[in-house]
């Protein structure tokens, strides 16, 4: 391509990888740290379910899975996406109606719907239509919003929270409210609705107490002393804390932490697996892992901060956002600083549906990125 | 809207929505230093603490028992041995319907429904994965039947252990004593950290009182276990120290030849090396098989021992308390000696009967007729009553005591094995304390003939035997010779401790006693002539018979042994060492319900002598067969009277004992130990506290009274009470 003459106005060759992987709508940046992150998530899952290649192939398999999902949707132009959000949003809360009446009961709670071909969780689904839809729906008005806009926004938000709840599954309901939330954050509601929705729901605290499942409330009164019930719902949490503290600054080493491997810190592999991962590496490991899921969240804003109108901007400010919730509650979880809520740590946790769900939001902040510079070339 | 004010608030939203994303991104930092400040708190301030709660977790101390020390006859002859045992053992997370297994493993086991109620007990107190002992101690062929049904048995294994076991069997089972589990009581005061991984302690004999030497020191293994407990890897090993072997001074041949010489009756032995104080033999019979106390022995087997008339839990030797009867006048005439009260010269006329000054009361020798005129010697070979009548009246009981003190009566003799009794040497002491009576004059007579409330056990007579033999000298008896260190091979001797000189004494004074005693042996007329007679070394002895049953006052004369019922039988005597120059061996023999110490006693005495002395019995023992009628067969055997025995006779080598008399509760009481009416009726439950039966043997079965070779003379069942 470089062969034409100089004065005709073509596109730029490509130079570097970055540019190169800019042209396929791939963002480096957010590629790099997410494919480290998933290595570690690996590395760790080897040693967390002692041993097993199997687990690190299914593993594997879902991460691919997860990166196809990305590449094909970064291809996608985000306008298609803000004219898909209300149906995508939509279809959403209809199967999230559908599960509370016949979805299958796993654990006790329902969370999964049968389709016959695939099984599948629409609470998945919500984590994406959900940033979508709030990010379309304020994309139309002007911001900051009016109060009726903030009104419409907040029962958009809170009708699929609530199905969510109802399931129950607590900890999807907050990242699915988060989500939500950001999007009104971004979109300039005022501070002073945010602080007084701050009081309310400090007020509301005893009222939602009332409303909490047994096994929440356990959790929560758990989290406020882990020691009450050591061999009960306070196990997990002591055991967890042994296994972090234990790894000290520079940890046990591979394959050498021993809570996980004889079996005493519980659903090691899963929401617990960041133990494991402490316990091996050490305060060094976390720091950089830490260092990594921060850099994917300020790379997240970055794109938000450039892109091109509303849409784009509270998506991908929501879905960055969103991502560090994720790691701030797992991570407050199991070092015991919030009560137990089941969400995975993201790209490390074993388990399909969630990277799929996390790598398609990706999918779609680099299609933000990369369909931006494309459009004003 | 104009477009004007449509790019101005598209303007204005990209600065708003940048101010949000740079809160947003503040408050992101912030959160992000409330995890790090979190991490540095659990991993750098609280890292200690949780290092150990994590080394708790994992690490298990699994114990590591020491093997139990072995236990050697002088001669080096194995007694008490570790043997490799089988056991059938169940691993409850392989089994997926325990109670089918069960019914499945019974025909092919054997399994009886103790074995199943103890087995379950059991599973319910151990984790899942370790394995539990269904049945313990299979023999070969059951190793083999459940070898080639293994496939049958998820779940179930043979696994090979270590049981005590005990050569001898019951030849020895009072000395060696046995293992058994550990009960609560024991528990209670032992040191637990010397016990870890070991389930059987000593509960008697010489297994109980050396069991700190024995037990060993157990080790430990660090293991690394999950969650539930399996140990998975070892970290770390503390070596223990396997248990000492103990050499006993017990000769096991000669135990076995005493055994075999007291052929079926019951009896006790106690022979003593008077140079060193060890203990050669000590036999009580009959004994009981110890096996069945080490595996756990049933209720019902317990029973049934605690129950069977002749007491076979009961050790003669050194709990069975008897008058001596005549065996005490070889220390009267030392006491007679010492206080200047009879001498050489002394010359006694025996008319048969005998008055205290000053009473009217008869007292008569067991020679109706009398003896005639005696000299001291002569009143010792004939073991003539009215002799020491006068002697006895002429010392007083306050004299008496003191030298009966002297040689060891009426206290323990120390020797290391546990439960022997002190017995009685009266005194006026003792009577003023105990029965809150004054001594009475006629009382002393009956002491001078070792009877009234005289009670000895045959241990302490072989000990005051030996101390006469080592004139005043001598050693407190023992059976541990050495202790070996099995990890260095080193020997340590055990010291023997010298006992307190006796009274300052003349030697004369010993050597006459003891001329006196080879008169019993090696003089025609003298009670034991029979076994000295033809024996290659000088044997100095006294014979003494235990009456049983008091004849009725009505009686003139013994009615002939043959026609007295067993039980009733008076219990015969025999006390001797040689060679008289030069001790060797000391003994006293008591044989139960075999009527004159002269023919039943002696003649056991003299072959285990002889063993000893000669190597071989040299002694027949045609008397001691006939007298014993049907029951004395095996010391008839001619191997072992010709001298010729080697090896040990198990008991089921022996002819079946004869069928014993009804015996009426009068004479055996069926006194139980505390403790035996609570036991559980249930078979299968083991017996914890079987020792206890040892600690507190039943009493004297009746009353007994001394009658010095013969028949008493009237008044003597009532102490005459003194004359106004």
């Amino acid at each position: 391509m470089n062969t034409g003459t100089a004065l005709t106005p073509t596109p730029r060759s490509p130079t570097t990888w970055g540019e190169r992987l800019q042209r396929l709508h791939i963002d480096l940046w957010l590629l790099t740290l997410l494919l480290a992150i998933a290595c570690i998530g690996l590395i760790t899952l080897y040693s967390a379910s002692g041993h097993s290649l199997s687990a690190i192939f299914a593993q594997a398999q879902r991460l691919l899975l997860g990166l196809a999902v990305m590449a094909a949707l970064a291809q996608v132009p985000p306008d298609y996406y803000r004219a898909a959000a209300p149906w995508f949003y939509g279809v959403a809360v209809l199967l999230l109606m559908l599960v509370l009446l016949l979805g299958d009961h796993a654990k006790g709670a329902q969370r999964w719907l049968d389709l016959g071909v695939i099984r599948f969780q629409p609470s998945e689904m919500m984590k994406l239509g959900m940033p979508m839809m709030v990010a379309a729906w304020l994309h139309g008005r002007a911001l900051p919003p009016t109060w009726k806009v903030v009104l419409i926004t907040l029962a958009i938000i809170g009708v699929p929270a609530v199905l969510v709840m109802m399931q129950p599954d607590l900890g999807t309901a907050l990242l699915i409210i988060s989500a939500g939330a950001f999007g009104l954050y971004l979109g300039g509601l005022s501070w002073r609705w945010i602080l007084g929705a701050l009081a309310a729901a400090a007020a509301a605290a005893p009222l939602l107490w009332f409303r909490l499942h047994e096994y929440q409330r356990q959790r929560v009164l758990t989290f406020l002393d882990p020691e009450r019930d050591p061999l009960g719902t306070g196990y997990h949490i002591t055991q967890s804390k042994i296994a972090i503290g234990s790894g000290g600054v520079f940890g046990k080493g591979w394959l050498h932490g021993t809570q996980a491997k004889l079996d005493f810190l519980p659903e090691s592999h899963t929401d617990f697996i960041f133990a494991v991962y402490s316990e091996e590496m050490g305060m060094m490991g976390v720091i950089l892992l830490l260092g990594l899921y921060t850099m994917v969240v300020g790379r997240g804003l970055f794109i938000a901060l450039r892109g091109h109108d509303s849409f784009q901007r509270l998506l991908a400010g929501s879905l960055a956002l969103t991502f560090f919730i994720y790691v701030f509650i797992n991570m407050g979880m199991v070092m015991g600083l919030m009560p137990v809520v089941g969400v995975p740590l993201p790209l490390l946790s074993y388990g399909g549906t969630s990277a799929v769900t996390l790598l398609a939001g990706f999918g779609m902040l680099m299609s933000i990125h990369t369909h931006r510079k494309l459009l004003t070339s | 809207m104009n477009s004007y004010d449509a790019l101005k608030d598209l303007y204005e939203e990209k600065r708003n929505f940048s101010g949000r994303i740079l809160v947003a991104g503040v408050l992101l930092i912030l959160m992000v230093l409330l995890l790090l400040a979190r991490l540095a708190d659990l991993q750098v301030l609280q890292h200690d603490y949780f290092s150990t709660r994590a080394n708790d977790n994992r690490m298990r101390v699994v114990p590591m028992p020491p093997v139990r020390g072995l236990i050697y006859d002088r001669n080096g002859t194995l007694l008490a041995q570790n043997r490799p045992s089988f056991n059938l053992e169940v691993t409850r997370e392989q089994v997926e319907d325990m109670d089918a297994l069960l019914e499945q493993l019974t025909p092919v086991m054997g399994l009886t429904p103790g074995d199943i109620a103890r087995f379950k007990d059991r599973v319910r107190k151990t984790p899942r994965y370790r394995g539990v002992p269904l049945r313990t101690n299979l023999n070969p062929e059951e190793v083999a039947r459940f070898e080639i049904n293994r496939y049958n048995f998820k779940g179930v294994d043979i696994t090979a252990g270590l049981s005590r076991t005990y050569a001898m069997g019951p030849s020895a089972s009072h000395v060696m004593g046995y293992v058994g589990g550990i009960s609560e009581a024991d528990y209670a005061k032992l040191d637990e950290r010397l016990y870890q991984g070991i389930n059987q302690i000593g509960k008697l004999g010489i297994e109980r009182s050396h069991e700190d030497e024995l037990r060993g020191t157990p080790g430990a293994r660090i293991v690394e276990a999950n969650a539930s407990g399996r140990p998975l890897r070892e970290l770390e090993q503390r070596p223990g120290a396997p248990g000492r072997n103990l050499y006993l001074s017990l000769d096991a041949k000669l135990q076995n030849i005493a055994e075999l010489a007291l052929g079926e009756l019951d009896g006790a032995v106690a022979a003593i090396d008077p140079q060193t104080g060890e203990v050669l033999a000590l036999v009580s019979k009959p004994g009981f098989d110890p096996h069945p106390f080490v595996e756990g022995i049933s209720t019902k087997n317990y029973r049934a021992l605690q129950s069977d008339p002749s007491r076979p839990l009961y050790n003669r030797a050194l709990q069975g308390t008897y008058p001596p009867g005549s065996t005490i006048k070889p220390f009267m005439t030392f006491a007679g000696l010492f206080h200047g009260e009879t001498s050489n010269e002394q010359h006694v006329n025996c008319s048969g009967t005998y008055y205290l000054p000053n009473s009217s009361r008869k007292f008569r020798c067991h020679k109706r007729t009398g003896h005639g005129t005696l000299d001291m010697g002569w009143a010792l070979a004939k073991s003539c009553d009215i002799f020491y009548y006068q002697l006895a009246t002429n010392l007083g009981i306050d004299r008496i005591s003191e030298v009966m003190g002297q040689f060891g009566f009426g206290k323990p003799t120390g020797i290391d094995i546990p439960h022997e009794r002190s017995g009685l040497s009266p005194s006026r002491e003792w009577k003023r304390r105990v029965r809150k009576e004054p001594w009475f004059p006629g009382e002393t007579l009956n002491i001078g003939i070792g009877q009234g409330y005289w009670q000895v056990t045959p241990l302490q007579l072989a000990q005051a035997t030996a101390r006469l033999a080592m004139r005043g000298g001598g050693f407190e008896p023992h059976l541990v010779h050495a202790i070996e260190d099995p990890l260095t091979g080193t020997v340590t001797g055990v010291t023997p401790k010298a006992l307190p000189p006796m009274l300052e004494s003349e030697p004369h004074e010993y050597d006459d006693v003891i001329t006196a005693m080879e008169l019993v042996t090696h003089t025609p007329g003298g009670t034991a002539y029979r076994i000295g007679r033809d024996s290659p070394y000088r044997i100095a002895g006294k014979t003494g018979t235990a009456q049983v049953a008091g004849l009725s006052q009505a009686e003139e004369d013994a009615p002939e042994l043959s026609a007295t019922p067993k039980h009733l039988r008076d219990h015969a005597w025999f006390l001797a060492f040689a060679p008289t120059d030069k001790p060797r061996i000391a003994i006293a023999v008591l044989v139960e319900h075999a009527g004159h110490g002269g023919s039943v006693a002696a003649p056991v005495a003299r072959q285990v002598m002889d063993q000893y002395l000669l190597g071989r019995v040299q002694f027949a023992t045609a008397t001691l067969a006939a007298t014993a009628a049907p029951a004395a067969n095996a010391s008839a055997d001619p191997g072992a009277a010709a001298g010729e025995f080697d090896g040990f006779v198990t008991a089921s080598e022996r002819p079946a004992p004869p069928p014993l008399p009804a015996v009426p509760t009068l004479t055996i009481p069926a006194q139980k130990p505390p403790g035996a009416s609570t036991e559980n009726p249930a078979d299968a439950v083991e017996v914890d506290d079987a020792e206890a039966a040892f600690e507190k043997p039943p009493a004297a079965p009746a009353p007994v009274n001394d009658a010095a070779d013969a028949p008493p003379p009237e008044g003597e069942l009532n102490p005459p009470k003194p004359q106004p």
